[in-house]
């Protein structure tokens, strides 16, 4: 199936999970990593379970944040 | 590294901060990495702080997904992010450096100790967590007719 990571285009297999995906795009400190698929947040606890589906839009976004 | 912010957008980022005391203020940096090695920031990100106080800042993850949307249709590229300090001085804090996870991104920090006299500076963190080195970035406000 075809989906889109990060606006990239990308042929994975099918039934993809959201934890797999992290693993296979080599996603650094994926501990500081929100998931967005198309646009809904995916919690973090559902990444093993949550299977992509053809024409997903998946963002990967880095935690930012800071003191003082 | 050299870095450059078009002056209207500092005063973008010095008022928005001024606005949101006590709490922090934060937000995106986007533009391009040239190729004579001058990193210039196009456009700037006024965001919200989800954690709402003096000593942290939060992205809210939503605005930061609508941002780097926005920047991809704009073909910009993300360079970093920005947040205020309002009671101490323009310098990474402890915090700061452990949550500066992408070595490619660029840390400006604006200082509102002294409200009449804001400080922005850029920095550039790298290294293992516990272990993190911090680089100041040569910051330069070019005035609106330079940009």
């Amino acid at each position: 199936m075809v989906i889109t990571v990060g606006g990239n285009k990308k042929e994975v297999e099918d039934g993809l999970t959201v934890a797999k995906l992290i693993e296979l795009e080599n996603v650094e400190t994926p501990e500081y990593v929100t998931v967005s698929v198309n646009e809904e947040f995916i919690d973090q606890e559902d990444f093993e379970i949550h299977a992509l589906k053809e024409g997903d839009e998946i963002e990967f976004l880095y935690f930012m944040g800071g003191g003082a | 590294m050299k870095i450059t912010i078009g002056r209207n957008d500092y005063d973008r980022i010095v008022e928005y901060a001024l606005k949101e005391r006590p709490n922090e203020a934060c937000g995106l940096i986007a533009g391009t990495d040239r190729d004579d090695g001058i990193r210039e920031i196009k456009k700037v990100y006024l965001l919200t702080n989800i954690d709402h106080t003096n000593e942290h800042f939060s992205i809210d993850p939503r605005e930061q997904l609508k941002s780097i949307k926005d920047m991809r249709a704009n073909g910009l590229t993300p360079l970093g992010n920005w947040h205020s300090h309002p009671e101490s001085p323009s310098r990474p804090s402890e915090e700061d450096k452990r949550l500066a996870n992408d070595s490619s991104a660029s840390y400006l920090i604006l200082s509102l100790e002294n409200e009449d006299e804001p400080v922005l500076n850029a920095f550039h963190v790298e290294g293992e967590q516990g272990q993190r080195s911090v680089r100041k970035e040569e910051l330069i406000i070019k005035e609106d007719e330079d940009v």
